[in-house]
């Protein structure tokens, strides 16, 4: 088990250090300055600016001067935002994406799961099909049709609940249910289809033959084993939940990660996109890993290798 | 399968479902955020983006501009309807000579920082110093060229900041010499490249050219404007309270603004129609028209200092024949375009500086002419198009400019018969193609600084960093140098008038329209005036609750 989780992590560095390094390169390549704007600005005080930000020195030294603060969770000075570094940047709105995301999962997860559990259950009743062509439905509307959906009805038609800002518990209602729907409904395919390969397994029948009440094999012997294709796609879905929260986090004006990204890169703010890229990265890969290791927990069929 | 098999699962899903409609009618009522702050004396502003800055020798930007504009006075404030008009602000009076070459202003006793200094005349010295040290950076610095060796000092021609024509006669006078005549330097005063900066505060935390100076932070800020700030959370909101040790607290009469970066124009509009906005930074032009017949109360178009236009870079064929730059320009029906797809209300624009300056008409010349457009053509070798090369129109990633770019296509392939391609760039992209003169046709907009026309006309003297078209004459050169250097203002009128006729002959430029500036305000926000510039003087705004 812990070479396991060694070996992962160690490529996970890798993987990592990789990305660092391409980021670097592909933002470097990059037409276009981070202090370039509508009015002109004078050759001499642009060379005055990019001095102060190291952008005088050799493309290699810059390069490592970067990277070794970056082992270090130094990512320098915003170029644009003045007096704001990355890691200021970064340590401000990280907390309301993590918010916003960690809402929407657990949303996906109470809503997907027992949807996908009761569907397999009643399997080709009407409790199967509703649920399950409104997650077909679901999975098919992306979130910017569905947030301003949410936000007309609920927002400006029925007036129930704010749609723009990020002030209390009211304020997260619509953008966590805009992003967590759409992966409530993946995660309740995925169980349907988990728990369905489960029903039909010889145990179970042996159990029922046994006279086991039904809710125990379904929560205590099924459960368990259909869960594993929904476990598998927490870590992509925690991905795209990050990535996506760009979106949601427009359209409803919440000050997370998305839009710094996003603003980031339109803005070429070199250092703030180096910080945002690793530190999504290192999210990625640490998610994945956990995932893993819950996956091989969960499937005793599965060993670490 | 029994019923109670579903209870657990039921249950869950219903008390999520539960504690999400309690959340949502929880002190929900029916009292919009918009009214309980009309009712309190609290503005909430749509305020496009986030500030990069609060320092206002550092910011370039509009977002910037308008929170700075409650925090710090300059010598000349803004006047509460008219952008062209100067208004005491911690100059109570001024005086200058025969040339307008050389000013004197006499501060106001009771101008306080918030930190209790007074605001003095050494402080401008320190401010301007600052701004123009090469090694603060500042994007701006520009602007302060007009004092006397402003220039020479900001490039390192001389170090002795005694020679730059500012000083401090005492502490309440302050005495500017410019490079040249400049009657309308009050109106530049108002520029926040002018604003004054506590120098206590600048040294405490950075010292005067450090480009990393925490002296602007909500914690540290040092001002000398009608509001204070008190609040500035990123991304979500900057809020500023009334300052009551503002020397014309008395006349402030709201309590506070709330300033949102909303930087996405369609959430701007549902945070207004939901009640949470009392004006937004914009509108999207194609929602004008819904605007007008469901808010017609609310939705607001103000003349703007500003014009639209198309380069064209005459340094590739054809565009270095004049008489394919002005066919291009006949052949645009402006009238149309305004009417059909900008409309916000602008007007076609016939010259270079926009309508609404003091003495300075707008130019009349550029007019919609199909026939003497393709006569022109002819003459310049592609009769009916025929052989034209295939040509490319920039522009920045953004619908509406996409749009006004397909209008004009479709009217030189109707008129001219000749087929131009359209390719957009991300904002900084297009930047630079168009300052490496790496386009055919790019689109530009160019909103002035001041109310004068030389802030549009000095653009395409040769050598200008925003010129940008590859376009150069000696003739418009000298008129221009002529006219920054004359003492005479109707001498200086016609010179400037000359200049333009020569730019509007030559056109090196396709100019569409001029701006207007179109966004929704709530009807309760009063004293609320069209302003040439947009400047907000918001000492004069109140909200009828």
């Amino acid at each position: 088990m812990l070479k396991f989780i060694a070996k992962r992590f160690a490529q996970g560095v890798l993987v990592l250090l990789a990305i660092y390094a391409l980021t670097f390169f592909l933002v470097a390549m990059t037409p276009g300055s981070p202090f370039s704007g509508e009015r002109a600005i004078r050759p001499e005080i642009l060379a005055q600016i990019e001095a102060h930000y190291g952008y005088d020195r050799p493309f290699f030294e810059r390069f490592w001067t970067s990277l070794s603060n970056a082992v270090r969770g130094e990512f320098g000075p915003s170029a644009v935002y003045a007096n704001r570094s990355v890691t200021e940047i970064i340590s401000e709105s990280f907390p309301v994406s993590l918010k916003l995301g960690s809402l929407s999962l657990l949303l996906a997860l109470l809503i997907g799961i027992p949807t996908g559990v009761i569907a397999a259950v009643k399997r080709n009743t009407l409790l199967d099909y509703v649920p399950m062509s409104t997650a077909m439905v679901g999975i098919c509307l992306p979130t910017f049709v569905m947030g301003p959906l949410l936000a007309l009805v609920f927002g400006l038609m029925l007036n129930l609940l704010p749609v723009s800002g990020w002030y209390g518990p009211r304020y997260m209602v619509l953008p966590a249910a805009t992003l967590g729907l759409y992966y409530a409904a993946y995660f309740a395919r995925l169980t349907r289809g988990g728990m369905l390969e489960m029903l039909n397994q010889d145990f179970v029948r042996t159990a029922r033959a046994k006279g086991v009440p039904e809710s125990t094999i379904v929560w205590k012997h099924c459960l368990k084993g259909g869960l594993i294709p929904a476990i598998t796609f927490l870590g992509p879905a925690l991905a795209g939940i990050i990535s996506g929260s760009f979106v949601v986090e427009t359209i409803f004006q919440i000050p997370g990660l998305g839009q710094w990204f996003v603003r980031g890169a339109l803005n070429r703010d070199d250092f703030l996109i180096l910080g945002l890229t690793v530190l999504f990265a290192a999210l990625i890969v640490v998610m994945n890993l956990l995932a893993d290791i819950a996956h091989v927990l969960l499937n005793p069929r599965l060993k670490y290798e | 399968m029994s019923r109670s098999l579903l209870k657990a699962p039921l249950r869950a899903v219903g008390v999520a479902i539960m504690c999400m409609t309690l959340f949502a009618c929880g002190g929900a009522g029916r009292d919009r955020v918009a009214d309980a702050a009309a009712r309190d004396g609290i503005l909430l502003i749509g305020n496009g983006s986030e500030p990069m800055a609060l320092d206002p020798h550092l910011v370039t930007g509009v977002p910037e501009n308008r929170i700075i504009a409650s925090l710090i006075e300059g010598l000349i404030a803004y006047h509460p309807t008219d952008d062209d008009e100067p208004e005491p602000g911690v100059a109570e009076s001024w005086e200058h000579n025969a040339d307008h070459s050389l000013w004197r202003f006499r501060l106001r006793e009771n101008a306080r920082w918030t930190n209790g200094d007074p605001v003095t005349a050494n402080d401008f010295v320190y401010s301007w110093r600052r701004m123009l040290s090469p090694e603060l950076g500042s994007q701006y610095a520009e602007m302060l060229y007009v004092i006397r060796n402003a220039e020479a000092f900001h490039q390192g021609q001389i170090r002795d900041f005694n020679q730059v024509g500012v000083r401090a006669l005492d502490e309440r006078t302050l005495e500017v010499a410019l490079k040249g005549s400049t009657p309308y330097f009050l109106s530049m005063l108002k520029h926040y490249s002018f604003y004054p900066v506590n120098p206590r505060a600048v040294e405490q935390f950075g010292g005067m050219t450090a480009r990393q100076n925490n002296w602007s932070t909500v914690e540290n800020y040092v001002g000398n404007g009608p509001f204070r700030l008190t609040q500035w959370t990123t991304n979500q909101i900057i809020k500023v309270e009334k300052n009551p040790d503002y020397w014309d607290a008395g006349r402030v009469r709201l309590n506070e603004i709330h300033f949102f970066p909303i930087e996405n124009v369609r959430s701007e509009e549902t945070a207004f129609l939901a009640g949470r906005l009392h004006i937004t930074s914009t509108v999207s032009p194609d929602r004008i028209p819904t605007f007008r017949r469901e808010n017609a109360e609310a939705l607001r178009i103000d003349p703007y200092l500003g014009t639209y236009f198309f380069r064209l870079n005459v340094t590739r064929p054809p565009f270095n024949d004049p008489r394919v730059r002005e066919a291009l320009n006949l052949a645009v029906d402006r009238q149309t375009l305004v009417d059909r797809v900008a409309q916000g209300g602008q007007a076609p624009a016939a010259g270079f500086v926009p309508p609404g300056l003091d003495d300075y008409p707008a130019a009349d010349r550029v007019q919609f002419n199909p026939d003497r457009a393709r006569q022109l053509l002819a003459e310049a070798g592609f009769p009916g198009g025929r052989g034209f090369p295939r040509k490319e129109i920039l522009i920045n990633t953004s619908e509406a400019h996409r749009k006004i770019a397909e209008a004009i296509q479709a009217m030189w392939r109707q008129h001219l018969g000749i087929d131009v391609g359209i390719y957009n760039q991300e904002w900084k992209v297009y930047l630079d193609s168009q300052s490496n003169l790496d386009y055919d046709i790019s689109r530009a907009g160019w909103i002035g600084d001041y109310p004068y026309p030389m802030t549009f006309l000095e653009i395409f003297t040769t050598g200008n960093g925003n010129n940008d078209t590859g376009w150069s004459n000696a003739r418009y050169d000298a008129l221009i140098r002529q006219a920054q250097s004359s003492g005479n203002e109707p001498d200086r009128l016609r010179l400037m008038r000359e200049a333009e006729g020569i730019l509007l002959s030559e056109l090196p430029i396709v100019p569409i329209y001029w701006y207007t500036r179109t966004y929704l305000k709530d009807p309760r926000v009063q004293g609320w005036n069209p302003t040439l510039l947009d400047n907000r003087p918001y000492k004069y705004v109140w909200l009828e609750a």
